[in-house]
């Protein structure tokens, strides 16, 4: 047996799962898809003394995108973005991010919102998530409430989650007109976890000025990093790249990469110039495209 | 809650009930349980593709899937493809006549995730069947075979 004995539990309904969690709390582990959790357990680097799998719990598969709001429920899979028609068009951000999440296989089984639990700090959704300013349904024995992505991921694999917590619902907003995005990633080998990535949301005013930019990376913090400065240097400027090249100096500046096997952190520097310029260019050409 | 639990699953077609233990991965139990050895473990965390099966319409690892998750569903692994006495399915004849192979350790999770690919989409190019693919490391073979034998399946292949 690859993993430490655990208890298992699979609840068919959320008010079961928040009770196995309430009756548990730190001791249990919630079991979506299982595509990070699972290799955490076999190398027993995660040793969980209950296993809550919402697998059968009815009704969290869903997409849906009315109300100009895309609702994702915790069980929707990261394949289910590829497969979608209303999300390349109007959030093409998780469209262009999501080939880069693992692979098919991962894809078929992994959820969006266990990837934004789980809080890999090289995971693309979690980046993805504040760059679009997501916000997050959570319930718990004490009832409902909503948390902005921005204010979800508090350190490595941490998040604003208590133990006795389910995330149910992810809900992102609709893209302002004239706005384009763009996700650029590095990774060794197609699939591995980001050394960076970063999501482009570009809105450009009337004139072509840049109205609103967000710049959020992956791989290069503990949680996603919000490259503040640069984003508001470009705003109410004209797109150049020149100014590209300015913004992804600042960010690069700014960020907090750490050195591991991988990469350098001074090679990690060097990928957020690169990928911010290229990433910046995309996602003005895609906005003017809109416009 | 419990450490092991009854399951009952169809697997190539045939229906098993077993009692398992909770934390046995679906690549071990098919392995070691059913017998089934054609499912090769490989890297046991997700990331090499060996282990590769389908559970109902989609592929999935089964060495970071539990036993118990594929609870009355439906699991298609290698042995399912063709039977032992029978011609070989279109993608393992493609396989054998490409250089789709060498050692073969990683064959089993190669058929399973192009049986996926093919199964949806015909006439699939180059950079998709690539990208199909991109999960399923083969060290022996540099991969030309293999994307040549998928390109040759999906020529013979008839899915109706």
């Amino acid at each position: 047996m690859k993993p430490a004995p655990f208890e298992y539990a699979a609840p068919e309904s959320v008010e079961e799962v928040l009770e196995l969690l309430g009756e548990h709390g730190e001791e249990a582990k919630v079991l979506a898809g299982g595509q990070s959790l699972g290799p955490l357990l076999n190398m027993r680097l995660a040793t969980p003394g209950v296993l809550v799998d919402i697998n059968r719990v009815e009704g969290l598969s869903y997409l849906r995108s009315g109300d100009d709001v895309l609702a994702v429920g915790a069980l929707a899979r990261q394949r289910s973005i590829e497969r979608s028609i209303s999300i390349p068009r109007r959030w093409p951000l998780l469209h262009q991010a999501a080939p880069y999440i693992g692979h098919v296989a991962i894809r078929n089984r992994g959820t969006i919102c266990g990837s934004l639990a789980h809080a890999d700090p090289a995971a693309e959704l979690p980046a993805v998530a504040v760059a679009l300013g997501a916000r997050l349904r959570i319930r718990g024995a004490r009832g409902e409430r909503e948390v902005e992505a921005g204010d979800f991921f508090v350190n490595y694999m941490t998040t604003d989650l208590a133990p006795d917590e389910l995330l149910v619902e992810a809900r992102f907003p609709p893209l302002p007109p004239r706005t384009g995005t763009s996700w650029k990633e590095v990774a060794r080998r197609h699939g591995d976890f980001a050394l960076v990535g970063v999501a482009a949301v570009v809105t450009l005013a009337r004139d072509g000025r840049c109205e609103r930019v967000r710049l959020v990376y992956t791989g290069v913090a503990p949680t996603p990093f919000e490259a503040g400065d640069a984003e508001e240097m470009l705003s109410g400027e004209s797109p150049t790249q020149e100014l590209f090249g300015e913004a992804a100096e600042r960010a690069a500046r700014d960020c907090e990469p750490g050195s591991d096997v991988h990469a350098s952190a001074a090679y990690r520097r060097h990928l957020v110039r690169v990928l911010t310029k290229r990433a910046l260019g995309e996602a003005v050409r895609r906005a003017r495209e809109e416009g | 809650m419990e450490r092991r639990r009854t399951i009952r699953l169809t697997v190539n077609g045939t229906r098993y009930e077993r009692e398992v233990e909770v934390r046995k991965t679906l690549a071990d139990f098919l392995r070691y349980d059913l017998g089934l050895k054609g499912t090769h473990v490989g890297c046991e965390h997700g990331v090499c593709g060996a282990c590769t099966v389908m559970l109902g319409d989609a592929s999935v690892r089964s060495c970071i899937l539990y036993a118990v998750q594929a609870d009355g569903q439906e699991v298609l692994t290698v042995e399912g493809l063709s039977s032992p006495e029978g011609p070989l399915h279109p993608l393992q004849q493609a396989f054998h006549e490409h250089h789709g192979l060498q050692c073969g350790f990683c064959t089993p999770g190669f058929l399973m995730s192009a049986l996926e690919l093919l199964a949806e989409k015909q006439n699939p190019g180059e950079e998709e069947i690539r990208e199909a693919l991109s999960g399923n490391l083969c060290r022996c073979t540099g991969y030309e075979g293999i994307v040549e034998a998928v390109r040759a399946a999906d020529r013979v292949w008839n899915r109706s």
